[in-house]
């Protein structure tokens, strides 16, 4: 099955290298891996889509949390989520194929960004399942599509839930900028765990 | 040779007063800090820096002679001790030497800070001369590594290793420090590079109901096994297990790793379970209802397979790691978190228990091995290895710290040397990684310079690491050398025995004369070819004054029983024939001489 998780590291250089090469020692492969600015900063915050069997979701998170720069994992999956993907494609257009396509765009929401002589770029944003069904119809309807990006999926819980780390980094003042900035981090996680695990 | 009594001290006043040093200074300064006192370790170009300020520091530098010893000793000495080993090596091939010790650390849960120089930052990414990504390579084998080129984040960053290194459960942790950070000055402040708590793993978990429910499992079950693993000695509950197993009358089984966590001699001791255990032990574990594993992993080698792996037993898994808990084996109740602090909150749970039927069927189940034991061949005049582990458990009063090398003669250690005390038994374990016993105990020494401390290593894996014997003549150590020498790589040749139809391709070995090769050294040694003179060369051994080798010949087509097959079930064990007949008319290694032809 797809896993989602999302993850908050350390902004460090080297730090996606840890993630992404545990799960190459896991023999799983990632089907996307986001990574930008959270919140907060100095953490960066990485929405992980790997396929695996259901059952190791456990043992996945578990190794995250092994990685010393990884504050905290969350498995979206689980819960009732914001899933986001942006995706952007030049599909080749002349002057009258075009109309069509302003159709279909707006059926799915999606925006005309560009436009030239032979082409055009649409911009669409959604689950990955609408990102899928304009693609689809685009493909059944012989347009021919000259480069597509995606940004993979970006996922967040619903409702109240925030995360832990950063609830009570909140609370810790950070100290002066450290290169090794694990002090903070330390601090807000020793208060977390012993709210939630003593 | 730098002992406490040369070295110029350092000033005590740079710990409470801010001071300026340089990164070479800090380096030492931090571990003085931390308590560190010895140090293994090579020189080169990218760490001179840092050698050429280490006379200031009362620091103990062990020269090796290969960057693999470093870590291997730095290894040794942190099992023998529970202190946080140190090994430095310069940047290219001196951190890639190391690499094989890091990954067995790593294996083994052992805690080691490794400090590499590297070229100086500039020139980072250019594949400048020495220049390897160490941190890369290392980055699946270390708990965490570092790479550090500022002067005043190398306190900060080795503090925050050896915590790392030491918490939870532990592991190596590597700091590439290039050579201008070593050169430039920054004010070091012991105290305020202080890493904040380790942070403990979210995912621990040994609530009131876990516990509720363990306790359960343990008051109705009528045949329970105690799996004891490494995390006893790392947790420190040698005594905790022990009450377990005594509160409620339950036989312990330990790992290879596990051994000494669990006093041998204790009447609950069953012995080591898995592929070389004693057949009552892997067939208590496959009868039992209630499997109660302490501080271990499930590895294959215990397991043997999966798929019919003690299928009657609910299991309950005390573990610091969550990312061990149904890796292999699904469990019922997992307590996650540190063995010692879970046990002793489950034991009050606990009633106690004065008497099991399933502990009588187990001696029942002894009876019929001991008459295959290799122990109770009379003295034929063959010299048995198990013979030898025996004689020197027996001169040793089970006391002394064994470092053992992989292979064939590790198997019988772990059979025939009782360990009754925990850090005795000294061997690579996860990794199993030949060569490993010569610089392991050199490092053990070290930590425990008072305790009587034994290499048993088999002469292929010895010739691994034997230049290390240099080492133990310059720095004088006191280690004593058992050479369990079959003339092959004996355990390979057990496989091809066994599952290659006796096609004993490249594991015939023809070695030095291992004596003249430890007279070369200046070490003192003799050859045993029968067993009174082996029992007289460990007493030799054991009243010379220096390093002392025994080069014992023994036979060389002997096998290591029982053996569970690679894949097999636990319980379908190949035991040692009845009566094992002398070997003499078998083929045998033609490179050697062997004991019966002199
Ligand atoms: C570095 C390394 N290379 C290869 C092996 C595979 N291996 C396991 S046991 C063994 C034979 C060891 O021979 P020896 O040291 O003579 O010990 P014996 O089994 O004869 O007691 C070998 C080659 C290993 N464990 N480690
Ligand atoms: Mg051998």
């Amino acid at each position: 099955m797809l896993h989602t998780f999302v993850a908050l590291v350390e902004n460090k250089p080297g730090v996606l290298t840890r993630v992404a090469s545990l799960f190459r020692r896991l023999n799983i492969n990632i089907t996307s891996l986001t990574v930008g600015e959270s919140e907060r900063s100095g953490v960066s915050r990485m929405t992980i889509v790997a396929e695996a069997a259901v059952d190791r979701a456990h043992r996945i998170m578990a190794s995250l949390y092994k990685l010393e720069n990884v504050l905290e994992v969350d498995d979206v999956g689980r819960h009732s989520a914001v899933v986001r993907e942006l995706a952007i494609v030049k599909v080749a257009a002349g002057p009258k194929t075009r109309a069509h396509l302003f159709e279909l765009a707006k059926v799915f929401h999606a925006r005309i960004v560009d436009l030239a002589p032979e082409s055009l770029m649409l911009e669409i944003t959604g689950g990955a399942s609408k990102i899928e069904g304009l693609v689809q119809v685009l493909v059944e309807s012989d347009y021919q599509i000259l480069e597509m990006a995606r940004t993979g999926r970006m996922a967040m819980r619903r409702g109240q839930h925030t995360s832990r780390v950063l609830d009570a980094l909140r609370e810790v003042p950070a100290t002066s900028e450290s290169t090794l900035a694990g002090k903070p981090k330390h601090m807000a996680l020793g208060k977390v765990a012993t709210e939630d695990h003593a | 040779m730098n002992t406490s009594d040369n070295a110029n001290h350092a000033d005590l006043a740079i710990y409470s007063h801010p001071t300026r040093l340089t990164g070479a200074e800090t380096l030492w300064a931090t571990l003085v800090g931390e308590g560190v006192r010895d140090v293994f370790g090579y020189p080169g170009g990218a760490i001179l820096p840092a050698y050429d300020a280490l006379r200031k520091f009362p620091l103990r530098h062990i020269l090796v002679r290969h960057e693999q010893g470093a870590a291997h000793m730095a290894d040794g000495y942190a099992r023998a001790s529970g202190r946080v080993g140190v090994a430095v090596s310069t940047s290219g091939p001196g951190a890639t030497n190391m690499v094989t010790g890091i990954a067995n650390a790593m294996m083994d849960s052992i805690p080691m800070v490794c400090i590499t120089g590297q070229v100086s930052s500039a020139v980072l990414g250019t594949d400048a001369f020495q220049e390897v990504d160490i941190t890369g390579i290392t980055l699946p084998i270390t708990k965490h590594n570092y790479l550090i080129h500022r002067a005043e984040d190398i306190a900060p960053a080795l503090r925050e290793a050896f915590l790392i290194a030491k918490s939870g459960r532990p592991g190596p942790v590597l700091i590439d420090i290039t050579k201008n950070a070593q050169q430039a000055s920054a004010i070091f402040d012991f105290a305020a590079a202080a890493p904040a708590a380790y942070r403990p793993h979210p995912m621990l978990r040994a609530d009131a109901n876990s516990i509720r429910d363990a306790a359960e499992l343990l008051r109705t079950a009528k045949r329970p096994v105690i799996l004891a693993g490494h995390g006893i000695l790392q947790s420190n509950a040698m005594e905790q297990v022990r009450a377990l197993a005594e509160r409620m009358q339950i036989p312990v089984a330990c790992t290879l790793l596990g051994l000494g966590g669990f006093p041998a001699s204790h009447p609950l001791n069953l012995g080591m379970m898995g592929m070389h255990g004693e057949s009552w032990v892997n067939q208590a574990i496959q009868q039992s209802d209630l499997l109660i594993a302490c501080g271990m992993r499930f590895d294959d080698r215990v397991t043997g397979s999966l798929a019919t792996y003690a299928l009657q037993a609910k299991k309950i898994h005390i573990e610091i790691d969550p990312s061990e808990i149904g890796k292999n084996v699904p469990v019922d109740v997992a307590l996650i978190g540190d063995l010692k602090e879970v046990l002793e909150v489950l034991l009050p749970a606990l009633p106690k228990i004065k008497s099991s039927e399933w502990l009588q069927s187990i001696d029942a189940m002894k009876g019929d091995a001991a008459v295959r034991d290799i122990q109770n061949l009379p003295d034929d005049g063959h010299l048995y290895a198990a013979h030898v582990m025996h004689d020197l458990w027996h001169a040793t009063g089970g006391n002394a710290i064994i470092a053992t090398d992989v292979g064939q003669h590790q198997m019988w250690e772990a059979q025939y040397y009782k360990h009754e005390h925990p850090r005795t038994l000294i061997t690579s374990g996860g990794l199993g990684t030949m060569g490993f016993a010569l610089p392991a105990a050199i490092g053990a020494k070290i930590a425990c310079p008072d305790k009587e401390v034994w290499v048993i290593a088999g002469d292929g894996g010895f010739q691994m690491t034997s230049p290390e014997l240099a080492t133990i003549a310059q720095e004088k150590i006191k280690v004593n050398i058992a050479v369990i020498n079959n003339g092959y790589l004996g355990m390979v040749r057990q496989w091809q025995e066994r599952f290659y139809d006796k096609n004993y391709e490249c594991t015939p070995l023809l070695s030095p004369d291992f004596v003249k090769l430890a007279d070369a050294h200046s070490i003192a040694g003799v050859t045993a070819r029968k067993r009174p003179e082996g029992v007289a060369a460990i007493e030799s051994a054991r009243k010379h004054d220096g390093a002392f080798l025994i080069d014992f010949r023994v036979e060389q087509e002997d096998s290591v029983y029982p053996m569970v097959p690679a894949g097999a079930a636990l319980h379908e064990m190949i035991r040692r024939p009845k009566s094992d007949p002398p070997k003499t008319n078998q083929r045998r290694n033609p490179l050697v001489e062997t004991a019966s032809d002199v």
